[in-house]
């Protein structure tokens, strides 16, 4: 279930919500997507929110329609998102980041050893 | 394809110009909010779109016909009724009849009631049919007339408070089952209601009543897409909206936050940003108290 935020339009976070499941393998490419009748009702948001991050989702090749039968996952779907994604992973939150970081009087050298010091996330 | 168009549309009571001049479209396939704080004049433009009170001037038509002409079409709207309202659905039928009684005389009002639907909506908010609507509580008698509304299959539905006193898991079910409804039967729905943090995820147009007039009609989206709040050093904040439009700032300590009306462009957040201050999108609600508090500025 999507907790929506106030910070972005609600098309845009289902959007996400959707590549996230894709990213994370809860959805296979090829695999069928749940109806936008079904997102509207489960989410409780008007079903043209719905219809409009579907089709913003079929305009950046991650998602095709089926007549009559549904939506699915495009091939070569979750490298189209990663590669996305990637390109925004500083603007989304680095930057936010370092921010934030000035604003306590973090030095740079020192989120750095933080970073190390966290080891990787799995 | 019903679509509702109101024309110059005015009632006085008194002194009191309750709806004025209003002119609005309704088109199919949309759920609308009606908002307007107590007294804009909500329930009484209701009353007038489905002849239950009849207008000083202007006129309605609904599907391309006019009300006062033909009576005929007024079957193509169900209108889920204030409850305070003299003349309210709850009149129509008589409130000593059991549940199952009361659709079954909708039916004959509404030849496309669907009493199999109405029967599984009763069960799923736990209405007992032999229920007697004078022994039901507020809330379930909200969730009969509800059910009533939902299952009329016109359509044009205008819900008038749907939701009051409700608790929240009725609540949260009734939208889904709005939703679902409209998602199988496109049709018009109309939602007029105070609760609007809760439905405006709901909503695809908004329309906002203030003084018996339209202050504002437009989608969701573009509201929310054309307001931005930003927040800061008070004089600062100052500073930055003294050449634009504020509709409403508060001051909490040495910080202000105030909302403005226009879109957020890449210039205004450089400005910001050299300022050190913080852009936010705002929920509709905040941009309705803004724009019908007694000091708000209309756009």
């Amino acid at each position: 279930m999507i907790d929506f935020r106030v910070d972005r339009p609600i098309f845009l976070q289902l959007a996400e919500a959707i590549e996230d499941d894709v990213l994370d393998g809860r959805y296979a490419e090829d695999g069928q997507i749940v109806s936008t009748t079904d997102l509207a009702v489960t989410l409780r948001i008007n079903p043209a929110t719905a219809n409009k991050a579907i089709s913003c989702l079929v305009d950046e090749g991650v998602i095709y329609k089926r007549r009559g039968v549904g939506m699915f996952v495009a091939q070569g779907a979750r490298d189209r998102i990663l590669k996305k994604r990637r390109e925004r992973f500083r603007k989304d939150f680095v930057d936010p980041m370092l921010h934030e970081a000035a604003k306590l009087g973090i030095a740079e050298e020192h989120i750095i050893t933080m970073i190390k010091e966290r080891g990787r996330v799995t | 394809m019903t679509t509702i168009a109101v024309k110059n549309l005015s009632k006085r009571f008194g002194a009191i110009r309750a709806v004025d001049d209003v002119s609005l479209t309704l088109e199919t396939g949309k759920i609308y909010g009606l908002l307007g704080r107590n007294g804009a004049g909500k329930t009484t433009l209701l009353n007038l779109m489905t002849k239950k009170l009849l207008p000083d001037c202007g006129e309605v038509a609904v599907g391309g016909r006019n009300i006062a002409l033909h009576d005929a079409v007024l079957s193509q709207v169900y209108h889920m009724t204030d409850k305070n309202y003299f003349m309210t659905d709850k009149n129509y039928f008589p409130s000593s009849r059991q549940v199952r009684t009361l659709f079954r005389w909708c039916q004959t009002f509404y030849p496309q009631f669907d009493l199999a639907y109405a029967e599984s909506l009763a069960a799923k908010f736990a209405l007992a049919q032999h229920s007697i609507p004078a022994q039901l509580s507020t809330g379930y008698n909200t969730i009969l007339r509800a059910i009533m509304a939902l299952a009329s299959n016109a359509p044009v539905v205008l819900f008038d408070e749907p939701v009051l006193g409700l608790d929240a898991v009725h609540r949260d079910l009734l939208y889904r089952e709005l939703i679902a409804n409209y998602s199988q039967k496109p049709k018009t729905i109309v939602i007029s209601t105070h609760l609007i943090d809760e439905v405006a995820e709901v909503l695809e147009d908004v329309i906002v009543l203030r003084e018996g007039r339209i202050a504002l009609q437009q989608p969701v989206e573009d509201l929310l897409e054309g307001v931005y709040a930003v927040a800061g050093a008070t004089d600062k904040v100052n500073a930055f909206i003294a050449e634009r439009t504020d509709i409403g700032s508060e001051t909490l300590g040495g910080t202000t936050s105030a909302m403005v009306m226009s879109r957020l462009t890449s210039a205004d957040r450089q400005a910001g940003e050299q300022l050190n201050l913080e852009f936010t999108r705002v929920t509709l609600q905040r941009v309705f108290i803004a724009l019908t508090n007694q000091q708000g500025v209309l756009p």
